[in-house]
């Protein structure tokens, strides 16, 4: 009774019986908007520490261990050191399209968060084409990335733009095609209705290997599509400093950082969501006391802790890998993941139409 | 299309890395000359850390210069110490005792290790894998515990004096040493997992920054960087001092030329060095530390020559004497500088994430090349 869809539900029910129906709407509105900015903020600074401990953890470090309980509040000081501290804007920069830059990323990062279903019915905005309007916004985020590299008067944080222009529109494709599979196979572009396809299974147990391959395809399309290592050639730090973001400080940074951290939260939620069922419990076949026992888990626990793991697995990536060269990566793209996924997506629509999956 | 390469025409974009840059580890501008993101002329300014040590070596005896040449290359600051130490017995024609020699023997191979420990990780943290630095540390770690157990100091260790050493060795050198070599052997094959093995790392390194036996030649290079191109250099074989003549080791020769080469010959010269340290370790001769000398040196006028093998090539000291207490000139034939030269020849062509590679796999060190 204390899902997070019953929550909403009485909320609503008790607006709609005090409020007018337009005060209503707009009551609710308004508290989406304060429920993503503090999704934000929360995913950033949780995720951000995540990454310290998961580096610390790999590194033979403690990691951050003073502020708060073992160091869990650092990134709240981090923050709060980065609110006060100067925006800077260089001299002979766009001023207008050097500001904009950060916010573009962080509104791209905020609508991205409306079709994701947190727990289960619990999601801000079920619209029927949820997929695709996932993979549209996301596009908006090398814009901004574009504009700030370009804004900034700096050759090191051009370039860095230039590389991510490349690197994200050609990664799209891959990432584009692997959500395709998932999109034949259920045959609705909705996210409720994906997630509802695979009650009786993931897509990646129920799809056999086509699945396994478009989920890896996907995940490494997205590692690539959020500029995270081994593909972070847009802030590459030991050949451009700091890429695209080299010239921002104070706050201006710090919202580019949290919306990389907000946007691979938001990849690994869509994979998650996509692949391994999102909020749906994990059932076996016909072990019913199994699967009931599964059933008792909340479903947010079941997608966050899903989420969380994929997130894990891309951390992992970046603090094992060295960082691949330009040419190598535009070629990993275009001569390995874009064949073998379009293939990969035949084979699927062939599955899909003989019915070949479970 | 060979006439084009060098020149800088509309369209291309120079930017300056360093002096204050993530990759070059110091103080190290390069102006480079870009074409999108193939490199077109890489061109190094120099000067940044200039310490004019060869000039203030004149002031100083005999005894005290040893103690700044430690600043020049401060990762193996053990055999800087050591050329100098060497060049001054030359010209007293003194015999050092053979407990001395040993100890230097075994304090430049630990000291070779950490170097190209430090290097391991700096090298891959240049191409974007930051973990390899901390495992990299661990290892260097207990070496520089060992070194400050026995010299007093972590970095600049100024142990080597004219004649032998400064005091005996730490009554737990042994044991310390034996417990390093136990832990490098468990961890090593760490390395070839996280990093030598590595897809991504091996696309990066292979056919990349080709340097040929010819140039490395031509150009003077020394150290890994020529023996990854198949040069024949080693000072330790070829012209040996102190104990080498009698210790069993390989020169460690690649033929590759490119980054790969140059990584693996560090990576084997590691293994030497330990295989260098296993003989000597439990067959350190009892006896003196130190020679017996004058308080006051003064070498015969004249001048004197020797080269040692650093953690990054040949390095050379020059000391012309008219006489008295303190050297009429000193030079230094830095390893770095001769290593450094070569980075435009073989970075021509490549791309910029490539160069940081290449200039990972020189390694560097700016204090060495500036002095």
């Amino acid at each position: 009774m204390w899902s997070f869809s019953n929550i909403a539900n009485n909320l609503h029910k008790w607006l709609s019986e005090t409020f007018n129906p337009t005060m209503t709407l707009i009551i609710e509105m308004v508290l989406a908007g304060v429920a993503v900015i503090g999704l934000f903020a929360a995913l950033g600074l949780v995720l951000v520490i995540m990454e310290r401990k998961v580096s610390a953890w790999m590194q033979i470090r403690l990691g951050p261990n003073r502020v708060g309980p073992k160091g869990m509040l650092q990134s709240l000081a981090d923050t709060l050191k980065l609110l006060v501290k100067e925006g800077l804007t260089p001299n002979g920069a766009d001023k207008l399209l050097f500001n904009l830059a950060p916010f573009v990323a962080m509104i791209v990062a905020m609508l991205l968060m409306a079709p994701i279903a947190f727990a289960k019915d619990f999601q801000l905005w079920d619209l029927n084409i949820g997929v695709l309007y996932v993979s549209a916004i996301s596009s908006i985020m090398v814009i901004s990335i574009l504009m700030a590299g370009w804004a900034s008067n700096n050759k090191y944080s051009l370039m860095g733009a230039m590389r991510s222009g490349a690197q994200i529109v050609s990664y799209e494709l891959s990432a584009g095609l692997s959500i395709l599979a998932v999109v034949v196979m259920t045959g609705s572009l909705q996210v409720s209705d994906i997630i509802y396809s695979q009650a009786d299974g993931w897509w990646i147990f129920k799809g056999h290997i086509p699945m396994v391959i478009a989920f890896v395809t996907f995940i490494i399309a997205v590692t690539a599509e959020t500029n995270r290592a081994p593909f972070d050639l847009a802030e590459a730090e030991s050949e451009l400093t700091a890429g695209f973001h080299t010239e921002y400080s104070g706050m201006k940074f710090a919202l580019f950082f949290l919306a990389e951290y907000v946007n691979v939260f938001i990849v690994c939620a869509i994979g998650a969501t996509l692949f391994l069922g999102g909020w749906m419990p994990f059932h076996i076949g016909n072990w019913t006391q199994f699967n009931h026992v599964m059933d008792y888990i909340p479903s947010s626990i079941w997608f966050f802790g899903k989420t969380f793991f994929l997130i894990f697995v891309i951390m992992w990536f970046r603090w094992t890998f060295p960082r691949l060269r330009i040419d190598q990566l535009l070629n990993l793209e275009w001569k390995y993941l874009l064949p073998i996924s379009m293939i990969n997506l035949l084979i699927v629509t062939a599955m899909a139409i003989l019915k070949w999956h479970f | 299309m060979f006439e084009e390469v060098g020149t800088t025409t509309e369209g291309d974009i120079i930017i300056n890395v360093g002096p204050q840059h993530p990759a070059t580890h110091g103080v190290l501008h390069l102006v480079i000359t870009l074409n999108g993101e193939t490199i077109k002329k890489v061109e190094p300014h120099l000067g940044y850390i200039h310490r004019s040590i060869e000039k203030m070596c004149e002031s100083l005896s005999y005894r005290q210069f040893i103690y700044v040449t430690s600043r020049m290359d401060y990762l193996s600051s053990h055999i800087n110490n050591h050329a100098c130490a060497l060049c001054v017995e030359k010209g007293l024609q003194v015999e050092v005792p053979p407990r001395a020699q040993v100890i230097r023997v075994l304090m430049d191979e630990l000291t070779r290790i950490a170097s190209h420990e430090l290097w391991w990780g700096a090298m891959a943290m240049d191409l974007g894998a930051f973990t390899p630095f901390f495992h990299a540390f661990r290892e260097r770690e207990s070496i520089n515990d060992i070194m400050e157990e026995t010299c007093g100091a972590r970095l600049t260790m100024n142990y080597m004096v004219p004649g032998g050493v400064m005091q005996d060795l730490h009554p737990n050198f042994q044991k310390k040493v034996k417990e390093f070599m136990q832990l490098y052997k468990r961890k090593i094959h760490e390395y070839d997992e996280l990093v030598t093995g590595n897809i991504i790392f091996q696309n990066r390194m292979k056919n990349v920054g080709y340097l040929s036996a010819e140039d490395a030649v031509s150009y003077g290079c020394s150290g890994p960087a020529a023996r990854g191109s198949g040069v024949s250099c080693d000072i330790r074989k070829i012209y040996p001092y102190e104990i080498y003549d009698k210790l069993e080791f390989d020169e460690v020769l690649e033929t590759g030329g490119d980054s790969f080469a140059r990584y693996m010959v560090r990576i084997r010269e590691m293994q030497q060095s330990i295989h260098i340290i296993e003989q000597l370790i439990d067959n350190i001769p009892e006896g003196d530390f130190q020679a017996k000398t004058k308080a006051v040196l003064k070498l015969p006028k004249g001048e004197f020559y020797t080269r040692v093998e650093t953690a990054r090539g040949e390095l050379g000291v020059y000391i012309v004497s008219e006489g008295g207490t303190t050297p009429y000139r000193i030079k230094f034939r830095s390893p770095g500088f001769s290593n450094l030269s070569v980075l435009d020849h073989i970075a021509r062509g490549s791309k910029l994430g490539d160069l940081v590679a290449m200039m990972g796999t020189l390694d560097l060190v700016i204090p060495d090349i500036d002095r």
